[in-house]
């Protein structure tokens, strides 16, 4: 191995799990600390007023990313509050009517563990399997959705393997069922055009920290035309039209409003540059290492994400000789259990393969330099680690690891 | 997950990686573990006519710990007698490494390891085996 500088920080290259604020949302946030401190619910002095009307310009701008008004756009703590009170708020809302939720087994864990807590309270949850791509098939979504299914909730961009599942196929047919479409938009914000009409989106859960905008806020469009009703999580004063009470932290609002103008005005030239930079990547690792797969579908998916198998070595250990990249094996919320990530095994993949995979975020700081040093740190930490792995010996060898009678432990 | 400096050394400038002929005589296999478990560990030990192991190689496919692990007792079991390797135990290589409890399953395997490899060896030259040297 390369002796490495333990005083240089690692390349960022984990821009799913979290991106940093940029400066310009810093910027615009700061005087909202400190000089312009009022509370954006008094109304009766120029403190409330200013901070109510910097907030009123950061719902505007949320909203203009997704094609919605801004009367549409709750603020909530993150997209883990949107998807909790977009998942639980329509099922309690319409209970007595509808019982029925329909999701897809790759959602994120805070959806998924939603509609289990909402299994226990006794309504019914349709998990839809993905297929070897990671892509919902719609004749079954077709088939699963009923009359009394109250709410279809799918993501937009996986956070593990970034693929796009068909928006505006799922909202056309959920509008022509008659049930609410839920979207976890977290990591699809900002990175691809989206169009709450044009997609018959009816709610969207969006995060501030996924686009350069701070943690600790996020949002969650709610369609007015036709309305959809939510029973609040959070009760109190009556803020975000009653649907999630508590004063807003005005400069956090500043923070998601400002990322969202800049991600909307930079997407196009930024996607077309991290596509160009997430296919560098894996042709320069391709061409160096045989026996590497991509996890997901390559077309339908996010400019910046790239999931590999890396075949006969294991993805902890990878991680460890790739010392010089952050980077994730599973997805940050689950990498603390040793069990293979469950998105990977939803696409059928062998639990050995899920095994030896990591995932490479691409993001706005990202430079080419970095992209080459990571391909060349890859290859030299795949192939010492290939050097001691008995099943790459055996597989150079011709024997067939499947046929070996393992004693699973 | 923050490593050991024992485990990073290991890791990093593993000891006795390397296979032996398997149909060697003097050569006991253990390959224990599973694909699917993430942890696969390949342990050679090389035996004089005297019963001493002379030396010992090892190929693990598997996370930091498990290559520490397996590198670790190529180091421990040389020198020693069938028996007293065999006697080596999970907890004295957890300690030696200081692994964390989510990693003690890797100081099973590696002690799994050398048991298996000195079984095969035994097996190998059980009296009455007329391949035997």
């Amino acid at each position: 191995m390369t002796a490495v500088n333990s005083s240089k920080r690692p390349i960022y290259l984990d821009y799913q799990a979290t991106t940093p604020c940029d400066p310009r949302v810093v910027d615009k946030m700061v005087p909202w600390f400190t000089e312009k401190f009022g509370n954006p619910h008094s109304r009766n002095h120029a403190f409330g007023w200013e901070a109510e009307e910097a907030v009123e310009l950061a719902r505007e701008q949320v909203g203009a990313i997704i094609g919605a008004d801004a009367k549409e756009i709750i603020f909530t703590s993150g997209a883990t509050e949107s998807n909790n009170l977009a998942i639980k708020g329509v099922a309690h809302f319409y209970r007595g009517k509808k019982d029925h939720i329909v999701t897809v087994v790759t959602e994120h864990k805070c959806v998924l563990d939603t509609c289990r807590h909402l299994e226990q309270e006794g309504f019914s949850v349709t998990y839809l399997p993905v297929r070897p791509n990671g892509l919902i098939d719609l004749a079954e979504l077709e088939a699963a959705v009923t009359d009394r299914t109250a709410l279809v909730s799918v993501m937009a961009a996986n956070n593990e393997i970034g693929v796009i599942q068909p928006l505006a196929e799922i909202g056309a047919l959920c509008r022509r069922k008659g049930a609410f479409f839920h979207t976890d938009c977290a990591q699809a914000v900002g990175k691809m055009p989206l169009d709450v009409n044009a997609m018959n989106i009816d709610l969207m859960s969006i995060s501030g920290h996924k686009i350069y905008g701070p943690k600790g806020i996020g949002a969650l469009y709610v369609r007015r035309r036709p309305r959809v009703r939510l029973v609040p999580l959070i009760n109190g004063g009556g803020q975000e039209r009653g649907m999630r009470s508590g004063t807003l932290p005005t400069p956090l609002c500043i923070g998601i409003g400002e990322a969202c103008a800049i991600a909307k005005a930079e997407m196009e030239a930024e996607a077309e540059r991290l596509r160009s930079l997430r296919d560098r990547l894996l042709a320069g690792i391709q061409a160096k290492l045989p026996e590497v797969y991509v996890n997901g579908d390559m077309e339908n998916r996010l400019p910046g994400n790239l999931n590999l198998s890396f075949a006969f070595v294991e993805g902890e250990g990878l991680m460890m000789g790739v010392k010089d990249l952050a980077v994730s094996s599973g997805s940050a919320c689950t990498s603390a259990s040793l069990e293979p990530s469950y998105v990977l095994r939803a696409l059928g993949l062998e639990a050995e393969m899920a095994h030896t995979s990591l995932r490479f975020g691409l993001g706005r700081f990202t430079t080419e330099a970095e992209i080459d040093y990571a391909i060349n740190h890859i290859v030299e930490a795949v192939n010492h680690l290939r050097s001691m792995s008995p099943l790459w010996e055996m597989h150079q060898d011709g024997v067939d690891i499947k046929s070996v009678q393992w004693a699973e432990h | 997950m923050s490593y050991s400096d024992k485990v990073i050394d290991h890791y990093e400038n593993p000891r006795n990686v390397g296979s032996f002929g398997k149909d060697d005589k003097s050569v006991g296999t253990g390959l224990v573990g599973a694909p699917a478990c993430g942890d696969v560990m390949k342990l050679q030990i090389k035996v004089s006519p005297e019963g001493i192991i002379e030396d010992a190689k090892f190929k693990t496919f598997g996370c930091g710990s498990a290559i520490a692990s397996s590198s670790l007792v190529t180091e421990w079991v040389k020198g020693k007698t069938l028996d007293e390797a065999a006697q080596i135990k999970n907890t004295d290589i957890a300690q030696e490494l200081a692994l964390p409890p989510v990693k003690i399953h890797c100081s099973v395997l590696a002690e799994d390891a050398i048991k298996a490899a000195v079984a095969d060896y035994k097996k190998k030259t059980e009296p009455g085996d007329a391949a035997a040297e």
